[in-house]
C-alpha cells in the first residue's frame, strides 16, 4: 500500500504585524506520515495546533518550513507547501475535501444546493445531484423542512450534518474532518462514523481531528498525538 | 499536475505597467507601498499600476482587491483597451491561440476582441449601458458588433439573456434610464456576456447599490460563473465580495501587488502587514 501523506518537518507560525509583531509558534517539526486507506485520528488538547495542522494540509494556511508530499491519483506527488494555486485548487476540486468546525456556507443557498455543489460540475447535473444530495442529508437525519431552507440560520448540529455532507458527497480520494461529531447526538455520531467506514471501504484516507473518545475509537487506525504544536505521541489502534 | 496544466491559461499578463505624467528611471523604486505612495517625488507622476503579472485560468474567478486608489481599474480598464499602457505584455488564449501580446496590436483588432471575447460591467451602468438605447437596444447592440446580424435571433437572444438575469423580459423596449439602480447592473450584465465571452471583468459591480440589492447581484454573477464557466475577474475594495465570488486574490497597495494567494488563505492567513490590517477590519 502507497503512502497517501507525508509531512516532513513542518514548520508554522504566525507573524502578526497589526499585534505589534505578535510571533505564534503554532507547530514545529511536526512530522508523520498516512497510507492509502487510512484513518488517523489528530488528538491534542485545545490549542495543540491540530486545526493549524489540517489547515495548513489544506493550504488556507501557508507552511513556513517543511514538506507536505502528497500522492495524488492524477498527477504524482505533490508538495502542498509549494505546489502553485492553480495545482491546488485542482486537488480541492477532484480530490481532496476538507470539513471545516465552522460552517461556512454561501449566502442564500438551500441546504440541498450547498450539499449537492461538489458535484454539479455543469449545471446540467443539478438534478441529480439535488437527488444524491437529498438522500445524503435525510441519512444524517436533517428534518425534512429544512432541506429548501438556508443553512446560515440552523443550529450547531444541523449545520455540522450540512458541512460533513458537503465534504463527503463527492467520495474524496483524501478527506480532512475537524471534529464531525461534536455537536451531533448518539444516534447521528454513529451514522457519521458510518458514513466515514463506508468511504474508507471506497478507498479514502481520512485525517480526523476529534476530542471524542467513542469516535476516534470506532475510527482510527492511528492517533497522532499533539501537545504545544509538536508530535509528542504515535499509537496504533 | 502542474506542467500538465501551465499553459492552459485564457489569459497571461506580464508587467504591466501604468504611469500618468512624464516619469524617469527611478519613479517605479520611488513609488509603491515601501514608500507609501504612488505618487514620484522628483516628476510628480502618477504610478497607477507598475509590473502587475498575473495568470487566469478557463473558468476561473480571480480577485483584485485593495484600497481606493490603489489602481485596481487601471488594470482592467488597460485589459479592456479602454486605457493606453505605459508599458507590458497581455495574451489571451483565445485570440492568436495566445501567441502575440494583444496591447500592441492594431485597434481594429483590438475592437474584434472586445466584441468577440471579451465583457465588461462597470461600476457605474451609465459607463457600459447606452442610455438612449432600450435595454434590448443595447443588447443587440452588442450582438450586433459580435456579428449576429439576424433580427428575429437578436430579440429572442435578447429575451433570454434578461430572463436569465432576472429583468422581466416585458421591460425589453424600456429605456434604462427608468430602471432601478440593480436592475440597471443587470442589464449591464446582459449586455457584458451577450457574446458569450471566455473573459468577463466586473469592476465594483455592487458598490453603488443597497445592501439587499447588492446580495441579489452577488447571487447572479455565481450563478452565471457556475452556469457559463465564463473567466472573470473581480475588483472591489470590499473584502466579503472577494470572499463570496472568488477563488484566488491580488491584493493591491499603491499601485503593486503585495500579497496573492488562494481567497481561503488571503482571508485566514494574511501574511503582508497591509493585508492583515485589510483582514482584520472584515471582522
Ligand atoms: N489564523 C490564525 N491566526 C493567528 N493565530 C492562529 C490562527 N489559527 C490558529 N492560530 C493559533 O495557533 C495555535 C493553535 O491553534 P489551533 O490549531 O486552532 O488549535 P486546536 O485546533 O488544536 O485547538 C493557537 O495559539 C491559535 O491561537
Ligand atoms: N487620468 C488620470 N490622471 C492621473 N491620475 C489618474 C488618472 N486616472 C487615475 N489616476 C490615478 O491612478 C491611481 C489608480 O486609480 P484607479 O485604478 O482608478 O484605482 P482604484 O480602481 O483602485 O480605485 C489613483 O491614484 C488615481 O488617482
Ligand atoms: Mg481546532
Ligand atoms: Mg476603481
Amino acid at each position: 500500500m502507497a503512502t497517501i501523506l507525508e509531512v516532513k518537518n513542518l514548520r508554522k507560525f504566525f507573524h502578526l504585524y497589526i499585534l505589534n509583531n505578535k510571533q505564534i509558534e503554532a507547530l514545529t517539526d511536526v512530522e508523520f506520515s498516512m497510507e492509502e486507506g487510512e484513518i488517523v485520528g489528530l488528538t491534542g488538547k485545545s490549542g495543540s495546533g491540530k486545526s493549524t495542522l489540517m489547515k495548513t494540509i489544506y493550504r488556507t494556511y501557508l507552511a513556513n518550513e517543511g514538506e507536505i508530499n502528497y500522492l495524488s491519483s492524477a498527477s504524482g506527488i505533490v508538495d502542498l507547501v509549494t505546489a502553485n494555486e492553480h495545482t491546488v485548487l485542482e486537488l480541492r476540486r477532484k480530490e481532496i475535501t476538507y470539513c471545516s468546525q465552522f460552517l461556512k456556507v454561501i449566502p442564500r443557498v438551500t441546504a440541498v444546493d450547498v450539499v449537492a455543489d461538489p458535484i454539479v460540475k455543469k449545471e446540467s447535473d443539478r438534478i441529480l445531484a439535488r437527488e444524491v444530495a437529498t438522500e445524503l442529508i435525510q441519512k444524517l437525519g436533517l428534518p425534512k423542512e429544512l432541506w429548501d431552507a438556508f443553512p446560515s440560520t440552523f443550529s450547531g448540529g444541523e449545520q455540522q450534518r450540512i458541512n460533513i455532507a458537503h465534504a463527503i458527497i463527492s467520495k474524496p480520494r483524501f478527506l480532512l474532518v475537524d471534529e464531525p461529531t461534536a455537536s451531533l447526538d448518539a444516534k447521528t455520531k454513529d451514522i457519521v462514523i458510518e458514513l466515514i467506514l463506508d468511504l474508507k471501504k471506497q478507498g479514502t484516507s481520512v485525517l480526523l481531528i476529534t476530542h471524542d473518545e467513542y469516535t476516534l475509537s470506532n475510527l482510527a487506525d492511528k492517533i497522532v498525538h499533539l501537545q504545544h504544536g509538536r508530535i509528542v505521541e504515535q499509537t496504533y489502534a | 499536475m502542474s506542467s500538465s496544466i501551465k499553459n492552459d491559461w485564457v489569459l497571461k499578463v506580464e508587467n504591466l505597467t501604468k504611469i500618468y505624467g512624464s516619469y524617469s528611471d527611478e519613479t517605479i523604486a520611488l513609488t509603491g507601498p515601501q514608500r507609501g505612495t504612488n505618487i514620484c517625488p522628483i516628476t510628480g507622476s502618477i504610478v497607477a499600476c507598475a509590473n502587475i503579472s498575473f495568470e487566469l485560468y478557463p473558468g476561473e474567478v480571480l480577485g483584485i482587491v485593495g484600497e481606493s486608489g490603489s489602481g485596481k481599474s487601471t488594470i482592467v480598464k488597460q485589459l479592456f483597451f479602454d486605457m493606453e499602457v505605459t508599458n507590458g505584455n497581455a495574451y489571451l488564449k483565445p485570440y492568436k491561440n495566445g501567441t502575440v501580446n494583444i496591447l500592441t496590436e492594431s485597434n481594429q483588432k483590438k475592437r474584434y476582441m472586445r466584441n468577440h471575447l471579451m465583457g465588461m460591467v462597470y461600476q457605474n451602468p451609465r459607463d457600459g449601458l447606452n442610455f438612449s438605447f432600450t435595454s434590448g437596444g443595447n443588447i443587440a447592440e452588442k450582438l450586433l458588433m459580435a456579428d449576429m446580424f439576424h433580427v428575429g435571433k437578436i430579440r429572442e437572444r435578447a429575451s433570454s439573456l434578461l430572463s436569465k438575469t432576472e429583468v422581466p423580459v416585458a421591460r425589453m423596449d424600456d429605456l434604462p434610464a427608468y430602471f432601478s439602480g440593480g436592475m440597471q447592473q443587470r442589464v449591464q450584465i446582459s449586455k457584458a456576456i451577450a457574446n458569450n465571452p471566455p473573459l468577463l471583468f466586473l469592476d465594483e459591480i455592487t458598490s453603488g447599490l443597497d445592501v439587499s440589492v447588492q446580495a441579489k447581484v452577488l447571487d447572479l454573477i455565481r450563478g452565471l460563473q457556475r452556469e457559463l464557466g465564463i473567466a472573470m475577474i473581480v475588483v472591489s475594495h470590499d473584502l466579503s465580495v472577494i470572499r463570496m465570488l472568488t477563488d484566488r486574490t491580488l491584493v493591491l497597495k499603491d499601485g503593486r501587488i503585495v500579497e496573492r494567494g488562494l481567497t481561503d488563505q488571503i482571508l485566514q492567513d494574511p501574511q503582508h502587514e497591509y493585508t492583515q490590517l485589510l483582514v482584520s477590519s472584515l471582522l
